[in-house]
């Protein structure tokens, strides 16, 4: 395996002329790429002056669908989704097996990525400060559809023979509409998600991350690192090498362990900035709701804020991308939907906190300097934020940046892991292959400029979307059934509570 | 209240003379022993993505390493001295777990060897048998 990489390695050295060049020709070769695959999937239409792609008003129809169908599950689970996360349900003679905690924490882990701190600078500064709203309401009605993919994920795993278990959209897709006759339809949305996941995995769980870690990694060494996105690339790519293909576990364990750490240290210093911005709060906030319905100054008024929201919202918490539930059908319960309340706090935790106080971060700066990050967009936006009030946080920053962008891909070479073998089965040749593809696309993330990194993987990511979605309508139905018999059985006592 | 004690094991010297002192105790006054095997483990740790997929297996194979490599010889033991017994295995945090399990089977006492970790240790994480003997509802010994 060492030798491998070295051989690997070697070559891309060889490839690769040691000069900002290398990283020019990468972007070119991009471009264009980036370009023609996001009008594709991003094909739009005009409304009202503004211009919507079809797969943002399909993933928003989806999740108002959702909500209204489920009874705004949303609000009336949120209660019982913390009582199983505390364990109040965990049966006392079973213990042992992956707890609701344990399956949130790696789904959120996830999830909170460079999104949460670049991808919601991107939102204000395209969308205005209006975006946030939508990106807040994006965040609630999310929850909705991150209930519907979790409850199936459980529902339809598949247990493998030596005991570990395989679930996500593929296998729901796939036995779901077997279920309902529909076993060619199945198959057929079913490979088309997993070659989705798998595709979209080197772009929103890799590419985007290792680009940003590596923008905010040079603003901190201050351009010292212009032209050498290539070695921080390949820096970072060893590195995700090492865990997931030398199986270093223990650099993923430690980064587990760290990240949830770090984004209550992010939140708190988050807040402390925006409390030494005291005096724009209130315009800040009241800049959030006038720019949702007015869009002052903003391409395409507040349907572009709204658009904007929307997109950037999804980027970061991922419902209806279908991916947190192959983390959470790791879970063993006799009660799928039970995960799917769990679920819920995702997009909770990941947009309607975490991305709310980055974006408070933002537009009380704006408020009190609107030219505070100069031409900065992104992490490196946020950074700025950050750096008007405490000088030495973009390091701090830059570190956080880079966990969380590390256990981004770690969780998102195993999401696509499961898209390959779903595919081309477990021979371990074939994962092999796959993890290697996987770590070159992290190289390649620091070479290339943010826009088509951002181009190309949000049309990956929605491109998922769409099988997703598709397989929730259809199998609605078998969850509202699972959670009204859920409810019932919960009122009667039958489900039985342990801890009070 | 049952006339019975509970003795954790866990392979170690410390383990063993617990189960020797509470199998003597046991035989003097016709009591029986609930053998535990506390497998250390808490539902709120972080794990990876793999981990998670994995851990039904490890699960598994937690408990069959557990039952056969120090339950079933400390149970030999305890057979052949004519000691009724039971044996337990269970996952969980330690302290916790015992009392769960004394209350489960109304025991009298509980029988607990010494680790004698370092100060530092002790400092940080606590002692199981300081937790013990802080919130265990029945007497705790502790056997050094």
């Amino acid at each position: 395996m060492i030798r491998l990489f070295v051989t690997l390695t070697t070559f891309f050295l060889y490839i690769l002329p040691a000069n900002a060049g290398f990283d020019e020709t990468i972007n070119e070769l991009t471009a264009p790429v980036a370009s023609f695959v996001g009008s594709v999937v991003f094909f739009k239409i005009s409304v009202l002056g503004a211009q919507l792609p079809l797969v943002v008003l399909w993933l928003v129809v989806g999740a108002v669908f959702f909500t209204l169908y489920l009874g705004f599950v949303n609000i009336s689970g949120f209660k019982h989704a913390i009582q199983l996360v505390r364990g109040d349900y965990a049966d006392p003679d079973s213990p042992g097996e992956v707890s609701h905690f344990q399956a949130l924490a790696t789904a959120v882990s996830g999830t909170v990525g460079i999104g949460n701190i670049g991808g919601v600078a991107v939102a204000v500064t395209i969308g205005g400060a209006g975006a946030t709203f939508w990106l807040i309401v994006a965040g609630f009605l999310g929850m909705s559809t991150k209930f519907v993919e979790c409850t199936l994920g459980v529902k339809y795993r598949t247990d493998n023979p030596d005991g570990s278990v395989s679930g996500g959209p593929m296998y729901y897709m796939r036995k779901g509409f077997e279920e309902r006759g529909m076993t060619g339809f199945g198959k057929f949305v079913g490979t088309f998600y997993a070659i989705g996941i798998f595709i979209g995995a080197l772009g929103i769980g890799n590419m985007f991350q290792s680009n940003q870690a590596y923008v905010q990694l040079n603003t901190v060494a201050g351009g010292a690192l212009d032209g050498l996105g290539w070695l921080i690339g390949l820096i970072l790519a060893a590195v995700v090498f090492a865990v997931i293909v030398g199986g270093i576990k223990s650099i993923a364990r430690v980064t587990e362990k760290i990240v949830p750490f770090m984004a209550i240290f992010y939140c708190l210093f988050a807040i402390i900035v925006i409390l030494m911005n005291y005096a724009s709060i209130p315009e800040a906030i009241a800049n959030i709701f006038t720019g949702a319905f007015t869009g002052e100054g903003v391409t395409g008024g507040a349907i572009g804020a709204l658009i904007i929201g929307f997109q950037r919202a999804v980027f970061s918490n991922e419902a209806g991308i279908g991916s947190a539930s192959i983390a959470h059908s790791a879970v063993r319960t006799p009660e799928p939907v039970t995960e799917g309340y769990v679920s819920l706090l995702e997009p909770f935790i990941d947009t309607i906190v975490i991305c709310t106080i980055t974006a408070l971060v933002i537009g009380t700066s704006q408020v009190a300097d609107p030219s505070f990050a100069g031409e900065a967009t992104g992490v490196a936006m946020t950074s700025a934020a950050f750096e008007r009030q405490i000088s030495w946080f973009p390091l701090p920053l830059a570190f956080g940046a880079l966990l969380f962008a590390f256990s981004t891909m770690i969780s998102w070479s195993y999401y696509g892991l499961k898209g390959w073998t779903y595919l081309f089965g477990e021979a371990q040749m074939g994962q092999t292959i796959y993890k290697l593809i996987f770590c070159a696309f992290v190289a390649i993330g620091c070479m290339v400029q943010l826009g088509p990194i951002l181009d190309i993987s949000d049309a990956l990511v929605f491109l998922i979307c769409v099988p997703n979605i598709l397989a929730l309508y259809f199998l609605a139905p078998i969850v509202r059934r699972e959670m009204l018999s859920y409810r019932a059985r919960l009122k009667t006592g039958e489900i039985k509570r342990y801890k009070h | 209240m049952s006339n019975s004690v509970l003795v954790a094991i866990d392979g170690s010297e410390g383990g063993n003379r617990a189960l020797q002192f509470a199998s003597d105790r046991a035989k003097l006054g016709g009591a029986k022993l609930i053998v535990i095997y506390v497998i250390e483990w808490s539902p709120y740790t972080f794990n990876t993505p793999e981990e998670n997929a994995e851990r039904h297996t490890r699960r598994e194979q937690e408990i069959e390493r557990a039952t056969t490599g120090v339950v079933e010889p400390a149970a030999a033991l305890l057979k052949a001295s004519g000691i009724e017994y039971e044996t337990v295995v269970r996952h969980g945090a330690p302290a916790e777990t015992l009392i769960n399990i004394a209350e489960k089977y109304d025991v009298q006492q509980i029988v607990i060897g010494r680790r004698g970790q370092s100060g530092i240790k002790t400092l940080l994480f606590g002692s199981v048998a300081g937790n013990l003997v802080q919130t265990s509802p029945v007497p705790v010994v502790v056997v050094p």
